[in-house]
């Protein structure tokens, strides 16, 4: 959202489309608002698909999300809020013309954001083999006991759905801040303007806030139901 | 011809054709990396017209079929995938593209004194995602077709049906993501590549529709995209999110489908409801009445058009309570509805009208609009929508929105910028003639459907009961005329390609911003950068 005057953008001409570089930078923040308007409807149908498994299933969402791990989503939890922090600071550095210093930030956050898939990818890992992936080989057991909840199983299928979906999102954003950190080791004008570190910022802060709702979501509050 | 009005339209083409888009590039290549806007339209021009054709062919084998009582033409699995392939194509090849991507992408910037949208490569690759849609649903129709009906409604889609679902998905999935770009385009462009003294209540209507229309866009497409992912989980894996057997909801699913396929319809209609408030004080030489309101009553559409989806699902189980509340909503969707009709017909009132062809295309659209809109009226009618439902009543009203509405609007809004976009006339008389040939051709289809429908004949039966078979040739016959009525335009347009004359630069005497530059507009748009000081419609020579 930053339109102030940036060390370099008095020197790029905008775009051929633009009057002035002030309006090019403008639209392009105002794009990436629209378009993160755009991703929270996308996640709807999966947070509306919750609502009515909670209402419809309330024992068989509760004994399903005890089967998620607790201390692995929490880590990855702080792991990706670091990773914001890292990205705010990137987005600072950039504004104030430290390019280098921005480029190192991002692939610091790229490297966070790599570590989230990884725990994840061992979460994932450990609940295909408790059987906890929907279809044939669905059979949650509790104590050696096996459990059968109506609900459980649409539980499941919304955990991956839509930790897949963000984690797919993720990896995009991981790729946009490698490309912006190569991108930043030159100079400005042959190189990418600032402000598209604001702009590939306000896309993992909207990342991460998914995953600020799919946390509780998935793994507290069903904790805490009878 | 005299020789002086020869020599003077060589010098109009000559002019042209040093300065205009058209002339940017003449290779394969410079059309296909193309980011200019104008450009682009024309592409999404040339591939709506081109799935437009195919779905047009589904119809026409449709009407064939019914023609008798007997399903005598085709088995009833092959009639499923012929109304499916119908519905898809016409739905999300061509409708949902069509004024927005055709006649908005050419029009916006030039109606808002930009030299292009706020995000041209955005723009092309929105084009590309369609075009991969178009043919991922295609390679699904070649490979066996699907049988679902373009709702996909679950169980069957996910658990019965043994058609290419999946294949056709995707392929929806990439234009929906197609239209969600457009959209953010539009949206981005319209707050920030306005000419100076462009304010929001200087925008001619047909962007403030366009603009109402991204929002939609924007907003419910990707709802239907994740909806879509969910069928296709369900389908694949053969696990429970919609089927009941398997602990799902179908009624979850039809929720979801219709809180983006009901604001669809208003993606359709919005742009066309545009297009006529172009046209119509044009044509009438009186500004639009009411213009804040005609602006309001677009909003309105688009925000209260998102809270009615559960119309859809009177019958299908949904609460009674439920039902009240949509019902109530769908009725005051109607409000912002008539309030354009009444605007347009006050417009008219003590011009002094003329009846070219964009203008007949536009008055059969407000009538047509005025009747589907009517019976939408039955439809969103608790106690008689139990009769109506999933009859050939609701058939015969959505086409008179979308057919007789959009389609028909969309058809005057190419003859009226057909000098803006090509530099050439079309022939007039010809034009006229397809416009009465299509309305008339329109409502001999589908005005004996009301009837079929109330008498209780169901949608998507591919045979019938014989006492149904009178109305059944005479929506067959209407048909045959309707295509008649299409393939005229395809015909004479093309020749005014070739042989039309030149076009002035403002051969309608409008008002807008894109008349006030050369016809057809050089690559960006406008010599000098317009500067606006005054609103739309200032048309003084009507009547007081």
């Amino acid at each position: 959202m930053n339109t102030g005057p940036a060390t370099h953008a008095a020197h790029t001409p905008p775009a051929p489309q633009f009057a002035t570089r002030a309006q090019q930078e403008f639209a392009g923040s105002f794009g990436m608002w629209v378009f993160i308007a755009s991703e929270l409807l996308f996640f709807g149908p999966l947070l509306f698909g919750y609502l009515y498994l909670r209402l419809h299933f309330p024992q068989g969402c509760a004994a399903a999300s005890r089967h998620t791990d607790f201390w692995l989503g929490t880590a990855n939890t702080a792991v990706l809020l670091t990773s914001s922090l890292l990205m705010a600071l990137a987005g600072q550095a950039a504004q104030a013309g430290l390019r280098r210093r921005a480029a190192g930030l991002l692939a610091a956050s790229a490297a966070l954001g790599l570590a989230f898939l990884a725990i994840k990818g061992w979460e994932y890992h450990a609940e295909f083999n408790e059987h906890l992936f929907p279809g044939v080989g669905f059979r949650p057991e509790a104590g050696g006991v096996a459990q059968q909840w109506p609900g459980m199983q649409l539980f499941f299928i919304l955990y991956f759905a839509m930790t897949g979906v963000h984690a797919l999102h993720l990896s995009a954003g991981i790729l946009a801040c490698l490309w912006l950190a190569l991108g930043l080791r030159r100079a400005a004008p042959a190189g990418l303007p600032d402000s598209a570190v604001e702009l590939a910022g306000l896309y993992w802060h909207f990342v991460d806030l998914v995953w600020i709702f799919l946390y509780p979501l998935l793994y507290l509050v069903g904790r805490a139901g009878g | 011809m005299t020789s002086a009005q020869r020599d003077l339209n060589l010098a109009e083409e000559g002019a042209t054709a040093a300065t205009s888009y058209l002339t940017a590039g003449h290779t394969l290549r410079s059309w296909l990396t193309t980011r200019d806007h104008k450009r682009i339209a024309l592409l999404y021009a040339v591939s709506i017209t081109l799935f437009f054709c195919l779905g047009g062919i589904a119809a026409a084998l449709i009407r064939l079929e019914l023609a008798t009582p007997q399903g005598d033409l085709v088995s009833a699995d092959t009639y499923n995938k012929l109304f499916t392939a119908h519905g898809v194509i016409m739905v999300w090849l061509f409708l949902i593209p069509s004024i927005p991507s055709v006649l908005g992408n050419f029009l916006m910037p030039l109606m808002i004194g930009a030299r292009d949208l706020a995000f041209p490569r955005l723009n092309l690759a929105s084009w590309y995602l369609y075009l991969a849609g178009g043919a991922v649903i295609l390679w699904a129709l070649l490979a066996g077709g699907v049988d679902t009906g373009w709702t996909f409604y679950t169980p069957f889609s996910t658990m019965f049906s043994n058609s290419h679902v999946v294949l056709a998905l995707a392929g929806v999935l990439l234009t929906g993501f197609s239209s969600i770009l457009t959209g953010l385009n539009f949206i981005v462009t319209v707050h920030t590549m306005r000419a100076p003294g462009m304010g929001w209540f200087r925008l001619p209507l047909f962007v403030w529709a366009n603009y109402a229309t991204a929002l939609i866009l924007v907003l419910a497409t990707p709802v239907l995209a994740m909806t879509l992912v969910l069928l296709a989980i369900e389908r694949l894996f053969q696990v429970g999110i919609f089927d009941p057997a398997l602990g799902g909801d179908p009624l979850l699913f039809q929720h979801l489908f219709w809180f983006y396929s009901h604001p669809a319809v208003y993606i359709m209609v919005l742009p066309a409801m545009g297009v006529a408030s172009e046209i119509i004080p044009c044509f009438a030489r009186r500004p639009v009445f009411g213009y804040r309101f005609m602006a309001y009553a677009i909003l309105a559409i688009a925000v209260i058009g998102f809270l009615v989806w559960g119309h859809h699902m009177f019958v299908s189980g949904q609460s009674v309570y439920a039902g009240m509340v949509f019902s109530l909503l769908s009725f005051m969707v109607a409000v912002p509805s008539a309030i354009k009709v009444f605007n347009w017909t006050a417009t008219l009132y003590k011009g002094r009208i003329t009846f070219p062809a964009p203008m007949l295309y536009t008055l059969g659209f407000v009538g047509l609009f005025t009747v589907g809109g009517l019976t939408g009226l039955f439809l969103a009618a608790l106690a008689l929508d139990v009769h109506l439902s999933d009859t050939y009543f609701v058939v015969a009203h959505f086409h008179y929105i979308m057919v007789g509405g959009s389609v028909m609007a969309y058809l005057g809004g190419i003859h009226f910028w057909w000098p803006k976009v090509t530099g050439r006339m079309y022939s007039e008389a010809w034009g006229r003639l397809a416009a009465l040939v299509i309305f008339a051709g329109f409502n001999l289809t589908f005005f004996p459907q009301y009837l079929l429908g109330y008498a209780g004949m169901p949608r998507r039966y591919h045979s019938y009961p014989e006492e149904f078979q009178l109305l059944h040739v005479l929506s067959s016959a209407g048909a045959v005329t309707l295509a008649v009525g299409y393939l005229l335009p395809l015909g004479y347009l093309a020749w005014s390609l070739r042989y039309g004359r030149p076009a002035p630069p403002n051969p309608w005497r409008a008002t807008g911003l894109e008349w006030q530059t050369t016809s057809p507009p050089p690559p960006h748009n406008f010599a000098q950068p317009p500067v606006v000081v005054r609103g739309p419609y200032a048309y003084t020579d009507g009547a007081p």
